[in-house]
């Protein structure tokens, strides 16, 4: 495979200093986190699947700082970066993958299965597509309920080979239901490239089928991310009802700690690697003077504190009881909501 | 092919460790041969052959641990050569000879023989497929055994659905097809007796009951009567007992699960000896609060059914006191055996004229009987015994108001 | 007050209704429930009285549905959602188990579902292998949901509130063979609302019957039969699928020793097992016979009437079965 791919992202940043960097410092968050994450993985301290998101940052960054504290979010198996962004304290995102009880899902979910109730992030779903019925029904409560929450989906482009994709993008559409479908499209489902399993290799062609706009931006670009979501997030808080987003992105990792990455080759990994989010908004920012390698470096630094941090707490976080084993299978009778 | 696999040298050895070979492939080796040496985290063994053959293949190597039963080597037997197609994988032979059925006993009927100390293996099955259910052991403890004429208990939530099914006979599978109804009696009083007199510490009381006034009572009683609507003696004591139980209830129920579960009803068990031999002590229901007449009535109808072997189950399991009275056969007093798991017995010996001494320090010829108690001492103690003695006494005393 | 006779179906509505007006977070949502008036004509009326809103009609989209009520009730309202039959509720199965089911575990206790899913059971229509099976197990099998089946007019009266107020996802099975159903509804309805507990529906002493929505009728039947023949038949509804009341069934097999369980669906796997494997594990030593199962033969329902009579559990059997277990089949 001869890898041919976009020039990286160019041009001025539109916003402040103080915005433009707090988006790179939350991509570096991320990125710090889950390379911490990988070294934990090989010691043996966390297990299960990881699915890292290196290489993706620019989506999950640029889209939630387009939504408010009221909004849901729907998020996928590969959803750490999500999570952290949303709110959800990077202690309790590694407690988590340490199987802790402080875990924000008290050890019950690992990697695949963040959530927190307080900053309305319903979690990592490990279904491929399984999210975005989820998605409707919290769009079709807050329809309801008259709230101006507006539900963000992400999803891979994988889901769309999903039977759920369709049927929610229909019923979505055909009820005007506020959701903000967010497809993150990294080219492979696994290691089955998108032309290998879909007919039709054109997303947004699939979202105009149900009549619902569709806009398409280049993921590896925060700024162009940033931009897309807030067109659509707005478009659908107006009562528009659902908009579609393909973000064209690539993890620069394997699909989960288990791959050995056979269906792509080392030279499109490398080539991609010229379009990573971090370092070509970095060099944007240098060249418009909002950046300097000593503020960069006071930036990675803080991200690596906090790396420390989360990790310490998580090691020395207390495993849950075993006799505590059934507890949350089913609400007890006093806590019912 | 022969296998030579590893041998468990010692209860406690689960794997073995193969140190060395002791022959090659294609090697011809002979019965009793050192094959290879084994170690057991004990020692170094060695492990021999049973069979004459040809070493055709080594399967584990040097330094490998392997469990109990692996197969070491394979070899061939003499004669057989190494083209030959290999026979069927070995079989674990059956044992030689098929073992007789194991008997069909239901759990709930194996669980109550073990509770009554009756033997499961010599009672016919009535369940399905020849099956031991809990009511043939019922049957059996109680004595009763007399399948042929022994109608299943009514359902006890239709009385009504009268007549009572047919009797059952003994499915023809079942090996004891005819039973010796004799010996089971007998070994199943066995089991009973021989279980209270281990289990039960017993204490025994007595004390001289005056009859006078029931004598005088019953005799203008009958005079009144037709010979069949008569009363004996023996109505009035039990019904004494019976009303008795109601002031000492420690006296009524049943020793369960090391602890005393007094009975809600006073249904006396009635001794009643068979003419073959053996005996059964039927209830008599609520016997405290049926007026002496009925308490008679069923009286001679249970001695009547026990004889003709037509109880009911629920009668014989029923009791939660037994009284029996040996007066007729010339006894003065009664030591009696508990029935388990009742927890008292109350024993009447022979009503005769004796001296006694009455309220006036006159000695004079009175009708007496010697009331006995044997009692279980985890449940009572004698002084409460006494008391329950004396209080039968009183009651006798007022042969109108029984 | 005397009692109302009503259909199954009209009590179901009357629950609907009653669930609606209570709660302004109710809607109900599911195909042809509003305009046509429901498969089975359990929500008649509604729509006029409630309007398209809550009675909402959804396209044949099983999965998106019941996965829309999942994320509705996340949300903050309380969607009853029906699904035509347990067949289709297939398409929907991984929302139900995957999400509904795992989501407050799998959240560590942050999220419950308070969801009630309605669907239609079982056979004797002659519909044939795709709108007749029983599938009941299935959902009992998976934690984290409550699974009832109401048998009688009373239960579908009275069910539907307390499975509304469960913080978690209720499966509720109707069996079809139920909605014309008619029977007088106790005055004191209200007060025997319970999805926790089985329920001795008729006293016996010689055995225990065990069955549950469409079987519970073949049960009481077979119950009465055996009284004329001198065995004592007691019927157990188990009402409640999962969890398990066993403390009301062991209980009753304690007193008779023996046990008979009715199951539509197909014996290897079913629910039936699970029920005789539990009364073996903890009433082994009050057995006094080998308990007993009647359940559907192992065949896709079949279209013939002759054929799925043949397949489905019936009186004969069921009598048969209590017989041969109370050892008169002699």
């Amino acid at each position: 495979m001869t890898a041919t791919v976009a020039p990286p992202p160019s041009g001025p940043v539109p916003y402040e200093q103080e915005f433009a960097l707090r988006l790179l410092a939350d991509m570096v968050r991320i990125r710090r986190m889950e390379e911490a994450c990988a070294q934990r993985y090989g010691e043996g301290r966390i297990r299960g699947f990881l699915h890292l998101y290196i290489g993706e940052e620019a989506v999950a960054t640029g889209a939630m700082h387009a939504l408010g504290a009221q909004d849901n979010v729907v998020a996928t198996y590969r959803e750490h970066g999500h999570a952290l962004l949303r709110g959800v304290s990077m202690a309790a995102i590694m407690a988590e993958m340490f199987g802790r009880r402080e875990g924000c899902s008290r050890g019950r979910g690992g990697s695949m299965h963040l959530f927190d109730a307080a900053t309305r992030f319903f979690g990592g779903n490990a279904i491929v597509g399984g999210g975005l019925p989820l998605a409707v029904g919290l769009a079709l409560a807050a329809k309801m309920q008259g709230e101006g929450r507006v539900t963000a989906c992400f999803f891979g482009e994988g889901a769309v080979a999903e039977g759920a994709f369709h049927e929610s993008m229909n019923l979505a559409a055909l009820w005007g239901l506020p959701v903000a479908f967010l497809c993150e499209n990294n080219l492979y489902a696994m290691g089955t490239a998108l032309a290998r399993s879909e007919s039709r290799t054109d997303l947004c062609a699939k979202a105009e089928v149900f009549g619902m706009p569709a806009l398409r931006a280049d993921g590896m670009d925060v700024v162009a991310v940033h931009e897309a979501a807030r067109q659509a997030v707005a478009q659908v808080r107006e009562g528009g009802g659902p908009v579609f987003v393909e973000f064209q992105t690539y993890r620069f990792r394997a699909h989960s700690m288990f791959d050995p990455e056979l269906y792509r080759d080392r030279a499109e990994v490398e080539a991609w690697k010229t379009r990573g989010p971090i370092h070509t908004y970095s060099a944007r920012l240098k060249a418009q003077g909002l950046l300097d390698e000593e503020r960069f470096l006071a930036l990675d630094r803080a991200a690596e504190e906090e790396v420390a941090e989360a990790t310490a707490f998580a090691e020395s976080a207390a495993l849950e009881p075993v006799e505590d084993l059934l507890r949350d299978v089913c609400t007890p009778p006093e806590a019912g909501p | 092919m022969l296998e030579l696999r590893l041998p468990s040298l010692g209860a406690d050895m689960d794997e073995g460790k193969l140190l060395e070979w002791k022959v090659r492939p294609g090697e011809h080796v002979v019965r009793g041969q050192v094959m290879c040496v084994v170690d057991t985290a004990k020692a170094a063994v060695d492990v021999e052959i049973w069979q004459d053959g040809t070493v055709a293949e080594l399967r584990v190597q040097p330094g490998e641990t392997v469990p109990v039963g692996t197969i070491l080597a394979t070899l061939l037997a003499p004669g057989e050569s190494a083209a030959a197609p290999p026979p069927p994988a070995p079989v674990t032979a059956p044992p030689a000879a098929a073992r007789a059925p194991r008997r069909r006993i239901s759990p709930a009927a194996r669980k109550r023989a073990e509770e009554l100390g009756v033997a499961v293996d010599d009672i016919p099955g009535s369940g399905p497929d020849g099956a031991v259910t809990l009511q043939d052991v019922e049957l059996a403890a109680a004595g009763a055994m007399a399948p042929a004429a022994a109608p299943r208990p009514a359902p006890a939530a239709s009385p009504a659905a009268a007549p009572l099914p047919a009797p059952v006979a003994p499915p023809a599978t079942t090996p004891a097809a005819v039973p010796d109804h004799q010996a089971e009696m007998r070994r199943a009083i066995a089991a009973a007796m021989s279980r209270s007199k281990r289990e039960i510490p017993h204490y025994y009381l007595a004390l001289t009951v005056p009859l006078a006034r029931a004598s005088a009572w019953l005799r203008d009683h009958n005079a009144r009567r037709p010979v069949t609507e008569r009363l004996l003696m023996a109505a009035l004591l039990l019904k004494s007992v019976a009303l008795a139980c109601r002031r000492f209830p420690e006296f009524n129920g049943f020793w369960r699960d090391e602890t005393f579960v007094p009975a809600a009803a006073v249904h006396a068990g009635v001794a009643i000896s068979l003419r073959r031999g053996g005996l059964v002590a039927p209830a008599l229901h609520d016997a405290d609060g049926k007026p002496l007449d009925q308490v008679m009535r069923e009286l001679s109808d249970l001695v009547q059914r026990a004889r003709a072997g037509s109880l009911r189950s629920s009668e014989l399991l029923e009791p939660t006191i037994t009284v029996t009275n040996l007066g007729d056969a010339g006894a003065d007093v009664v030591h009696a055996v508990i029935y388990p798991p009742q927890v008292a017995i109350v024993g009447f010996g022979a009503v005769a004229p004796r001296p006694w001494v009455d309220e006036d320090g006159e000695l004079r010829a009175v009708p007496t009987v010697i009331a006995s108690l044997a009692a279980d001492h985890r449940v009572s103690d004698g002084h409460r015994g006494a008391l329950f003695l004396a209080e039968i006494r009183d009651l006798l005393q007022h042969p109108e108001s029984l | 007050m005397s009692p109302t006779r009503m259909s199954y179906r009209e009590a179901l509505r009357a629950a609907l209704r009653e669930a609606m007006q209570r709660d302004p977070r109710v809607f109900l949502m599911g195909e042809d429930v509003g305009r046509y008036g429901g498969t089975y004509a359990v929500s008649k009326g509604l729509l006029e009285e409630f309007g398209a809103e809550r009675i909402r009609d959804t396209p044949l989209s099983e999965l998106a549905f019941v996965g829309a009520g999942i994320g509705a009730a996340l949300g903050g309202m309380r969607p009853i959602v029906e699904v035509m039959t347990v067949n289709f509720s297939l398409l929907a199965l991984d929302q139900i188990v995957n999400t509904a089911a795992a989501l407050r575990h799998m959240s560590g206790g942050q999220f419950s579902v308070p969801l009630v899913i309605r669907m239609a059971t079982g056979a004797g229509r002659q519909l044939a292998a795709q709108h007749s099976h029983s599938l009941e197990n299935w959902y009992a099998h998976i934690p984290g949901i409550r699974v009832l089946a109401p048998a009688t007019i009373e239960d579908a009266r009275a069910m539907l509130w307390p499975a509304l107020r469960d913080p978690d996802p209720v499966v509720i099975f109707e069996h079809a063979q139920l909605y014309n159903l008619e029977e007088d509804l106790p005055a004191h309805w209200e007060s025997n609302a319970d999805i926790s507990h089985a329920r001795v529906r008729r006293n016996g002493t010689d055995l225990s019957l065990l069955a549950w929505g469409g079987c519970l009728g073949k049960a009481l039947e077979a119950a009465a039969l055996l009284e004329g023949e001198g065995i004592s038949a007691e019927v157990i509804d188990l009402r409640v699928l999962r969890p398990l009341d066993m403390d009301t069934v062991l209980a009753s097999v304690r007193r008779t020793h023996r046990a008979v369980v009715v199951d539509e669906g197909w014996r290897s796997g079913s629910l039936a097992g699970e029920l005789l494997a539990r009364i073996a594990e903890e009433s082994f030593y009050d057995l006094d016979a080998a308990p007993a199962r009647v359940c559907s033969q192992e065949v896709p329902i079949p279209y013939a009437k002759h054929l799925e009579d043949a397949a489905l559990p019936q009186v004969p059997m069921i009598a048969a079965a209590a017989r041969r277990v109370a050892g008169r089949d002699a």
